[in-house]
């Protein structure tokens, strides 16, 4: 296989061999003919993939269409119908939906968290926007987790309150992984601190904790805030199953993010620590004015790769038994009616996760090329 | 425990700052008076199945139904008058001793064994609402008609639970060998049964007859084996150290039962409070002191069945012949039909 | 929580100083440490305290007096001998065995097909670039789980049952049980075909260094490739021959299923399955920019040197590229190793299953928690400690 570092250009056409009897070939398309020559079959093995590509792609894309279109039921009364038919059945889909989305949480009441999670989502997009970072940003998620939590849980303005324990679905996703992300991060970058500090004993317990954190399965995590935390607390004293979850999840995120701030702190130069103690700040000043901002600056493309494997992680809270997105779908599952369509559940969900998580990877690319922009420069 | 005003203003207050909101972290203030925090709550906390068809799960509409659920409902229209004042937390086999234990829950009802060994780790068994028994379903064309004909199969269980012990000393005690697939979740395990992944499913009975009539492609091509691997009394269960509030379980799945054997149903307990039978009549508050008793008012059993329903009511709506379950009343029929089900003397 | 002490100021010149002032940054750096772990040391206490309460309430003893009692359950896979009247001991080695063996396996799995990716991602076909790269950003956005349970279903249920079972090649079975190969059975032959597979395998390492070291001196190069696959392979079909063949354990369809032979069970293969396919496209990524950080005078000066693309890649691209690339695969090793443990969902008996299992039926969830996490964690530090061997062995050694 041959590399490339650059976008191969369409060769010169004139420069090309005989490849074939000499026709002037129609003006149009030598721009399309160049393309196909230069990318698909400049040599012969390369011809040979191609060859071999599409005809797998033949085998496999009509009847992939046909079952996921085609021959597809959207609309049925009941699952006879789909169990008849040959291809997918998104009447299930049609029927569950709201289940799938939204879990227990009261069906006359979805408005709520469906207005909840756009203003989570319109919070992530007001994130992205470089012009408010800083101080902006923080009053930006204070208001947003506060309205998404308002509306959440209502008790005030005549909503009525709805427990945790009703929770499901995407809202119940997006608040594990965005409140984790809100309260992990502070946490996180006290760690980072500590693993950097001259203080030893200081340090030697940061890095216990987070060694000992990245060490181990998040599954274990979760199962120690499920099973064990009730134990650890006094008698009569409980906390809610999702804030369980929660803390569990922030306090398995903080390790991973303090590593990713710990880069960055290291990546500041000397001379800028240096220069900060000469000006006779203190240390939480030095920290604070000077060293921190920096190291946010570099670190931003990993954290929103820390981000999105959080909220990916989220999923598995199904294993305690918390009715989050994927858990949802299986719930969807055990419908005596609707039973055995896991393929088009899983694919839904399937999709609503990607399109979360590829925009944020698309979002992270497009960030370090910015930031590298400014270095190249 | 905060009081309720109190606990509304911490309430607005977490909703501005978010997770920090007092609804999540309750103390109860000693394991005592359960029934004055549900009082004060406003709310039952009941642990029930993530999904068991039947028993415990919820609909499209994400209402929880179910037998165990209308055994929450039950208690939920004893205690506050109104069984929808019921909070559900879907437990896993795992968590669902430690949260009763915690505080989290104050009833489980999700088709939970009696055993001595949890019986001793501090909780206490309410009458049992469905008797069950461990049984065996297997692909009719595979000729198999008695269990002692398994050895060498492939059996699908789940994790964690009285069955998997069961299984194995079974076999140990035939001297068969067996190799299990073991998977946590109930609907991910039937799919793999009905895809031939095992020779054989085994779980209660009842989820078994339930399992064949909804799950199967075709009923008709699955037995269940004659052998009962063991019994399986399910029961709602409630922590040690508060009587009053066992008590109060414990009556009213005797309530539910005794209604039915009086004939009263949701239809005619109207009627039937004006019955001439000292039994109806102490059982639906006609006659005063069974409720006070409890620490309730005497019309606690009327709204059970008015709500509610009886047991049978119960049972026919969640698993009975109309429904896609369709399970026998068997060992679950009232005593006087030759069941075990013999609800105490309320009197 | 930190003050820094003055590690970078000047030396003082001044007078030493006198007693003991809050503004002595040696003071105050003891004082803030002793305060962080008393704080520490009070929640921990607390927390303690809490739990030995609760647990005698509960009347559930602590510690591992357990592990001595029979397990009762029965495990689907194993690599030594079990039944259900083991001790809960033998039941965890077993899970733990079954975890390092999915780890191992899959981590060699994925690490070559996510290589392959890597390089596709930088192909000059067009169609084999993009549909690489359409593979790892569908497979990196959707979490694993979601990707186990979609596995997992498709083999249990796409696949015969054992009575239809397919059989490509004879004693060779496909069905939802899983794949059936023959193994070798007890036979003489079969220690002495392993001895010639080492014997085969040593000579291959032994000529590759004198191979070099000829090159170094004289410049000629044998045809490694050939020669090693020759004495691999060859040696021990030698044996065979001599013995005249070896005894198979063949798998037979008996009463409900196959007997004999090997296997690769549904849930093994879709755990498996599951985790390179997610690990792999991570690795693709970092293969591909550990490629890209290789400066293009590097390939360009190879092909002057008239090296073919297959040694441009092997002899000069990927040696270098692998010092970036080392790092990060490090720690996607060791998700993998983590991830391992999501086999509770799809019914592998790996270690978490096994220990799930026991927290169930014993009550001992303090000690199984704390067994998973100590398990984890030991196979964390010393992949972590294999791989850093590893990168100090290849990094750059500027002469």
């Amino acid at each position: 296989m041959t590399m490339q570092a650059h976008q191969a250009s369409p060769p010169n056409p004139s420069a090309q061999t005989d490849a074939g009897p000499r026709r002037a070939p129609p003006v149009a398309s030598t721009g399309v003919l160049g393309w196909l020559r230069a990318n698909l079959f400049n040599t012969w093995y390369n011809t040979l993939l191609t060859a071999l590509i599409i005809w797998l792609l033949a085998q496999v894309i009509p009847g992939l269409v046909s079952w996921l279109f085609t021959s597809a039921v959207w609309t049925a009364e009941d699952a006879g119908v789909c169990r008849a038919a040959e291809g997918a059945c998104w009447a299930f889909v049609a029927e569950k939906w709201r289940f799938i989305l939204f879990g227990t949480y009261p069906y006359e009441q979805h408005w709520r968290p469906t207005v909840a999670m756009l203003v989570v989502i319109v919070m992530l997009l007001a994130s992205a926007d470089r012009r408010f970072w800083g101080k902006p940003l923080i009053l930006i998620w204070g208001a947003g987790l506060g309205i998404a939590a308002l509306l959440m849980f209502g008790g005030v303005f005549g909503l009525d309150y709805v427990d945790t324990n009703r929770w499901g679905g995407l809202p119940l996703t997006l608040t594990l992984s965005v409140v984790g992300l809100a309260l992990a991060f502070p946490l996180g970058v006290l760690l980072a601190l500590g693993r950097t500090s001259n203080l030893p004993v200081v340090k030697a317990l940061s890095v216990v904790y987070i060694e000992a954190i990245r060490g181990v399965p998040l599954i274990s995590i979760l199962f120690m805030a499920s099973v064990m935390f009730p134990l650890f607390l006094p008698q009569g004293m409980t906390i809610d199953k999702v804030l369980r979850a929660q803390i569990g999840l922030i306090l398995f995120a903080a390790a991973y993010l303090a590593e990713v701030v710990r880069g960055g702190l290291q990546a500041i130069p000397k001379g800028q620590y240096e220069a900060a103690e000469a000006l006779g700040l203190s240390y939480w000043q030095r920290t604070r004015l000077i060293i921190l901002p920096q190291a946010m600056a570099l670190v931003i493309p990993p954290l929103v790769n820390t981000f999105i494997g959080f909220f990916k992680d989220t999923s598995l809270v199904i294993i305690i038994g918390l009715l989050d997105l994927l858990s949802t779908a299986k719930a969807a599952l055990t419908d005596p009616a609707w039973r055995g369509f896991y393929k088009e559940a899983y694919l839904f969900i399937g999709l609503i996760y990607f399109a979360f998580c590829y925009a944020l990877s698309r979002y992270s690319m497009y960030l370090e090329r910015e930031f590298n922009k400014s270095r190249k420069r | 425990m905060t009081d309720r005003p109190i606990r509304r203003g911490l309430r607005m207050l977490g909703a501005a700052a978010a997770f920090t909101a007092a609804g999540l972290v309750a103390g109860t203030a000693h394991a005592g008076p359960t029934l004055d925090a549900i009082k004060q709550r406003g709310a039952l906390q009941c642990g029930v199945n993530t999904g068991l068809p039947g028993f415990g799960n919820p609909d499209s509409q994400g209402k929880w139904t179910g037998l165990d659920v209308d055994v929450c409902r039950a208690i939920a229209a004893a205690v506050l008058g109104d069984p929808n004042k019921v909070r559900y937390t879907p437990l896993s086999a795992q968590q669902r001793l430690t949260a009763l234990q915690s505080g989290e829950i104050d009833v489980l009802s999700r088709n939970t064994t009696w055993t001595l060994t949890r019986d001793a780790q501090g909780m206490d068994f309410a009458p049992v609402v469905y008797y069950d028994g461990q049984g065996l379903m297997i692909r009719k064309d595979l000729g198999v008609t008695s269990a002692k004909q398994l050895d060498g199969a492939t059996v699908c269980v789940q994790p964690g639970t009285t069955t998997e012990l069961n299984l194995a000393d079974y076999f140990r005690a035939n001297g068969m060998q067996f190799k299990p697939v073991v998977i946590e979740a109930l609907d991910e395990l039937n799919a793999a049964f009905f895809a031939g992944r095992c020779d054989v499913l085994t779980t209660d009975i009842s989820g078994l007859a339930g399992i064949r009539a909804s799950v199967a492609p075709n009923p008709d091509d699955y037995v269940i084996l004659p052998e009962v691997l063991s019994k399986e009394p399910l029961a709602p269960v409630v922590r040690h150290g508060d009587d009053q509030w066992f008590d109060i379980v414990k009556w009213t799945v005797y309530a539910m039962i005794e209604a039915e054997e009086y004939g009263v149903t949701s239809q005619n307990v109207d009627e039937k409070a004006k019955s001439d039978n000292p039994s109806v009549q102490r059982l639906l508050g006609a006659q005063p002191g069974m409720g006070t008793a409890l620490g309730l008012d005497d019309q606690w059993a009327y709204r059970i069945v008015k709500q509610v329903g009886n047991y049978g009511e119960v049972f026919e709506r969640n698993i009975g012949a109309d429904t896609p379950l369709k399970l026998e009343r068997g060992l679950n029929a009232l005593w006087t039909n030759g069941g075990l089900m013999y609800g105490m003397p309320i009197r | 929580m930190a003050q820094a002490t003055e590690a970078r100021s000047p030396v003082r010149t001044g007078p030493p100083k006198r007693g003991i002032s809050l503004n002595d940054p040696m003071v105050r750096s003891v004082l803030w440490q002793i305060l962080t772990a008393g704080l520490v040391g009070l929640i921990a206490w607390y927390l303690i305290s809490n739990t030995m309460e609760n647990l005698a309430r509960q009347s559930i003893s602590s510690g591992y007096d357990f592990l001595d009692r029979p397990a009762g359950f029965q495990i689907g896979e194993q690599l030594v001998a079990y039944g259900p009247a083991d001790s809960y001991a033998r039941a965890f080695l077993v899970g733990l065995l079954n975890t390092l063996k999915v780890a191992a396996i899959g981590i060699v799995l994925a690490t070559i097909l996510g290589t392959l990716v890597g390089i596709a991602r930088l192909s000059t076909n067009w169609l084999v670039a993009k549909l690489s790269a359409g593979f790892v950003e569908m497979i990196r956005n959707v979490p694993l789980l979601l990707q186990l349970f979609l596995w997992y279903g498709l083999l249990t249920e796409g696949l015969p049952g054992p009575r239809q079972a397919m059989e490509p090649v004879p004693g060779v079975f496909l069905s939802n049980r899983g794949l059936k190969i023959p193994g070798p059975a007890e036979d003489p032959a079969w220690f002495w075909i392993m001895a010639a597979f080492g014997v085969g395998v040593l000579a291959t390492i032994l000529l590759s260094r004198w191979n070099r070291a000829r090159q170094q001196r004289t410049g000629q190069v044998l045809p490694m490739g050939w020669i090693g696959t020759g004495l691999v392979v060859g040696l021990p079909l030698l044996v065979l021959i001599a013995f005249g063949g070896a005894a198979l354990d063949m798998p037979a369809l008996q009463g409900f299923n196959f007997t004999g032979g090997l296997t690769l069970t549904p849930e093994f293969a879709a755990l498996l399955f599951g985790l390179v396919v997610y690990t792999s496209a991570f690795i693709a990524e970092i293969v591909r920019s550990g490629i890209l950080a290789v400066s293009h005078g590097q390939t360009e000066a190879a092909r002057a040197l008239g090296l073919s693309e297959g040694k441009v890649l092997r002899l000069v691209v990927l040696p270098q590229a692998l010092r970036v690339i080392i790092p990060p695969t490090t720690s996607q090793y060791l998700n993998l190793t983590k991830n391992s443990s999501l086999a509770v969902a799809i019914g592998y008996p790996d270690f978490v299953s096994v220990a799930n299992t026991t927290i169930n039926q014993t009550g001992q969830a303090i000690e199984g928690v704390a067994s998973i996490m100590a398990v984890f964690l030991t196979i964390s530090l010393a992949l972590s400690f294999l791989m850093n061997w590893y990168n100090t062995r290849i990094a750059l050694k500027e002469r």
